[in-house]
């Protein structure tokens, strides 16, 4: 019975991948994506993306066929990726036919001529026809992959993944090389096009990786066990040497890259900051907070109305001396709207914190409150940061002028963000560390069972929420300070989304997690304008498949990660 | 038990911290009020209609605050993507709608014109409801609570974005109904076609779901599933199958409730969803959460507080442009409820095992 249904399944998997090429095409990304290269000339990201469906399918068809079957058997397993690739260029071709016969622009905004161009490679309808000969060949390909030997497959799928990140970064590592000069520039040439990678930069690449990958799997923990042979004191040189190092290139990078990357970087730094802060109360307090963005916005606002020499500044101290008081008042408010909260229990609580975020938004967007807070017209004029004397703590007409270096470009707030970070991760390693921070953990494991132990909860629960609140107040200071100006718009609740986000793919209550989750949910969608358009779409994508399949996020802390899979345990056994 | 000084201290500032909102809330109420009817700017005609245009806009929430209860009743999860699968509604019904005023079918039968698109919008609903159920909350069923809430909180940001990303970022206008312009005339009042329409609609709908639950064999297959879910499966009761009906029914009257607040607005666009979703969350749980006739009154109340609240009690304030604060008077009736009473208006007490 087992030999009847595999190729039944291989074309389930088949209509699936069809269904998501089909998905893929509709909501523009191929359109979009064709702009980009991959390999530059021979392969654009769109029909990478395409490909990669179909080779996908391929190999979860063959895998779901070698479950069934009970071994690995060539024949059958190629078969299967044959038919779901097959199944997969089957749709597209047909999505092309019928779009080309109905006018399917009046419900799908995406289904354009272009849209059918790029599919056929202005070839004509007929052309279509061919489309499920290729996705029976990346299937195929895809189904060989589960064939190959497995030291051969990491480094493969490693080299893969490698070479889509550089074609993506390439403008990147190209405009940076080429600023360098001299030799620099001939080898940016020959590696980086201007929209991927060039064919021998392809190759290159692809060999490194591979050789990279097979020389660490084979010689990685020969190296690993020198060092940690080594005497204790080479091995504190080595880590200052590592740290020194890593210093050394966060102090150059903001020259050396110009002002867009030092601007991504400020955004990603703020985004930490304010990843620390919910880290606080969601990952070792357990509590949801998706009103977060209204500290955000209170320091913000704090800032704005101390600082700016427009219309709504009430003062004009320096940024300095205004931060501290933006964090302050940042804290005053998370003990005022946590006071109350904190009785509600566990999935409440989030919608609770919703509501908050959006009446903190509401209200300083709207014309009653808009003689203090400006309104939709928002506050603007806000100073920079000027290192030098401090002024006058006064309210004076004119622009002060700063009597020292002016921190004005985003290149040179990048230090302060990057700074304030470090800072703050310090503070919030400490903090989870202590008695406090054990405390938060026994609570988000169980509430009654940490009260039984001596916990004060309503105490514990508020100095969480206070002190996350303080991390985004800072955050939102140096944010108003980097934009100049403030608007209760961009206070949104996608901002509170982006920040749960980043905590749940860098893994809850883990700090290195957090840094990674800004990196890859803020930083990467910032440089690459092709996937920004495509940025919540992705996230939330990302949420469903961490959830079901990651949990504790890919840099998780020991405990979460012992927790979650005792848990499991536990499951499996009540199951 | 032995507590320290400080602690009682802390104890005492929640307490009255808690009181002192209360009595923040209920003097805004009452002295707003005051004032507002002694300025007496508004007519007596007018505060009807702004109670009539919240009945047929809260009925609306109480559609789509359905499909939150149920889901709660039986999973005790939030959904948090039902605002979405109204969305989603509204963009079946609006396809379908313009194609059938294009061919001229809507001006020749009123009533079908009206009927079509709504069943369409129920049925796409309900799929796109049973997809999510299956692919980013069954997997999860058991797992800690922030689990599913999580995964909810993604499937509603992909549906937006997916719907942004297949039919466009802009806002589309629902076709006019000729049937539907104009007001009547009813016991003196005059009253939009449109909003006597919905409000029936909807609580037509109500009522069919309130027998299905109450009087069929799924609904008691429901119902026991609510109160135990092993327990309903030992008595034979495909737990499963009755999860994927509870979700496809509630999204069926969200996809009705889009089609609905399309008809009254006359807007479709993908992120439409948000803020009726949270309102008509916050309507369940004013009527007790996992209570369908709760569900019904929660939104009902809160339709008409929404609507009368501004010129009622905040521009007796003194505040400029209150209805700029419509959505904020909904979120502020959110956090007392859950601060003040969270079992709602109809709803028993809720147990620490079922809040």
């Amino acid at each position: 019975m087992k030999k009847e249904n595999f190729l039944w399944n291989a074309v389930k998997t088949g209509l699936l991948g069809g269904a998501i090429a089909l998905f893929i095409c509709l909501i523009g990304m191929v359109e979009i994506f064709s702009k980009r290269d991959v390999i530059e000339k021979v392969l654009t990201l769109g029909q990478f993306v395409l490909l990669a469906t179909a080779a996908g399918m391929g190999f979860v068809a063959a895998r779901r066929t070698s479950s069934l079957l009970g071994d690995i058997k060539p024949l059958p397993l190629l078969a299967a990726g044959l038919t779901a690739g097959l199944l997969t260029g089957l749709l597209i071709a047909l999505l092309v036919v019928i779009g080309n016969q109905v006018n399917l622009r009046a419900v799908f905004i995406n289904a354009s001529p272009a849209l059918y161009d790029l599919l056929t490679f202005k070839k004509g309808v007929g052309f279509a026809w061919n489309l499920p000969a290729f996705g029976a060949v990346a299937g195929m390909l895809g189904a060989a992959f589960l064939l190959l030997p497995k030291f051969l497959r990491r480094p493969l799928s490693r080299a893969l993944i490698a070479l889509v990140f550089m074609a993506l970064f390439s403008g990147l590592f190209r405009v940076v090389m080429i600023n360098q000069g001299g030799a620099w520039i001939a080898s940016a040439k020959y590696l980086f096009g201007q929209t991927g990678l060039t064919l021998p930069g392809t190759l290159i690449f692809f060999v490194g990786v591979v050789a990279l990958t097979l020389v660490w799997d084979f010689k990685g923990g020969q190296a690993q066990s020198r060092i940690a042979r080594l005497p204790k004191q080479s091995q504190l040189i080595l880590r200052v040497l590592v740290y020194a190092l890593i210093a050394y290139v966060a102090i150059g990078l903001p020259q050396v890259s110009g002002p867009f990357i030092a601007q991504v970087i400020v955004t990603v730094a703020l985004f930490i900051l304010m990843g620390l802060g919910l880290n606080i109360t969601l990952g070792f307090a357990g509590l949801l907070d998706l009103g977060f963005v209204a500290f955000y916005a209170i320091g913000a606002y704090t800032v704005g109305l101390l600082t700016s020499y427009g219309q709504f500044g009430v003062q004009h101290i320096p940024f300095w001396v205004a931060v501290p008081i933006a964090v302050l008042v940042a804290m005053a408010f998370g003990a005022f709207l946590g006071l109350p909260v904190l009785g509600i229990r566990g999935d409440y609580l989030a919608i609770a914190t919703l509501g908050f975020g959006e009446i903190v938004r509401l209200l300083a967007g709207s014309d009653f409150l808009a003689p203090f807070f400006g309104g939709p017209m928002g506050v603007i004029g806000i100073q920079k940061p000027c290192l030098g004397l401090l002024g006058p703590f006064l309210k004076v007409d004119v622009p002060r002028v700063c009597n020292g270096i002016e921190l004005g470009k985003p290149q040179d707030i990048y230090y302060v963000a990057v700074v304030s970070a470090i800072l703050i991760a310090f503070i919030a390693w400490r903090l989870r560390e202590s008695r406090l921070g054990r405390a938060w953990m026994a609570i988000r494991e169980d509430e009654d069972v940490a009260e039984a132990l001596g916990i004060n909860l309503v105490q514990t629960k508020l100095l969480a929420y206070i002190l996350g609140a303080a991390f985004a107040g800072l955050g939102g200071a140096i944010f108003a300070t980097l934009i100049g100006s403030i608007f209760a718009s961009s206070m949104q609740l996608i901002v509170s989304i982006n920040v749960v986000s980043l905590i749940i793919v860098g893994g809850m209550g883990s700090i290195p997690g957090v840094i990674v989750g800004a990196i890859a949910l803020i930083g990467l969608p910032e440089l690459l304008r092709e996937v920004s358009e495509f940025r919540y779409l992705l996230y939330g994508l990302t949420l469903i498949i961490m959830m079901l399949a990651k949990p504790e996020g890919l840099w998780p802390s020991k405990t979460t990660l012992r927790e979650l899979h005792h848990a499991k345990i536990e499951v499996d056994a009540k199951a | 038990m032995r507590t320290s000084l400080g602690e009682r201290l802390v104890e005492m500032a929640v307490t009255g911290f808690l009181w002192g909102i209360r009595i923040l809330f209920v003097a805004i109420i009452v002295l707003g009020t005051f004032f507002a009817v002694r300025a007496g700017k508004y007519t007596s005609e007018q505060w009807i209609s702004f109670v009539v245009s919240g009945i047929s806009q809260g009925s609306i929430y109480a559609l789509i605050a359905l499909g939150y209860t149920m889901v709660y009743g039986i999973l005790r999860m939030i959904n948090f993507a039902h605002g979405d699968i109204f969305m989603a509604g509204a963009f079946a019904g609006y396809f379908l709608a313009t194609w059938l005023t294009g061919i001229g079918f809507v001006d020749g039968n009123p009533i079908l014109g009206l009927l079509i698109p709504i069943l369409f919008a129920m049925i796409i609903s309900a799929g796109i409801a049973m997809i999510v159920e299956r692919v980013a909350y069954r997997p999860l069923r058991g797992a800690p609570r922030l689990v599913p809430l999580i995964s909810a909180i993604g499937a509603s940001f992909f549906l937006e974005y997916a719907f942004r990303g297949l039919f466009g970022p802009g806002i589309y206008a629902y076709p006019p109904v000729k049937a539907l312009e104009g007001e009547w005339n009813i016991l003196g009042l005059s009253i939009l076609k449109v909003q006597v329409v919905v409000a029936a609609a909807a609580f037509l709908m109500m009522a069919a779901l309130y027998s299905l639950v109450m009087f069929t064999k799924i609904g008691k297959a429901m119902r026991a599933v609510s109160e135990d879910k092993n327990t309903a499966a030992l008595m034979g009761i495909d737990a499963n199958r009755i999860i994927v009906t509870t979700f496809a029914v509630g999204a069926a009257m969200a996809g009705a409730g889009g089609v609905l607040y399309a008809l009254i607005f006359r807007q479709v666009h993908f992120f439409m969803g948000f803020t009726p979703g949270i309102k008509a969350f916050t309507a369940a749980v004013l009527g007790g959460i996992g209570n369908i006739p709760g569900a019904m009154v929660g939104g009902l109340v809160l339709g008409v507080f929404e609507s009368i609240g501004p010129s009622l009690f905040l521009e007796g304030l003194g505040i400029t442009r209150p209805y700029q604060l419509k959505d904020a008077i909904a979120y502020t009736m959110l956090i007392m409820i859950l601060l003040f009473r969270p079992s709602g208006i109809l709803g028993e007490r809720i147990t620490s095992k079922k809040a």
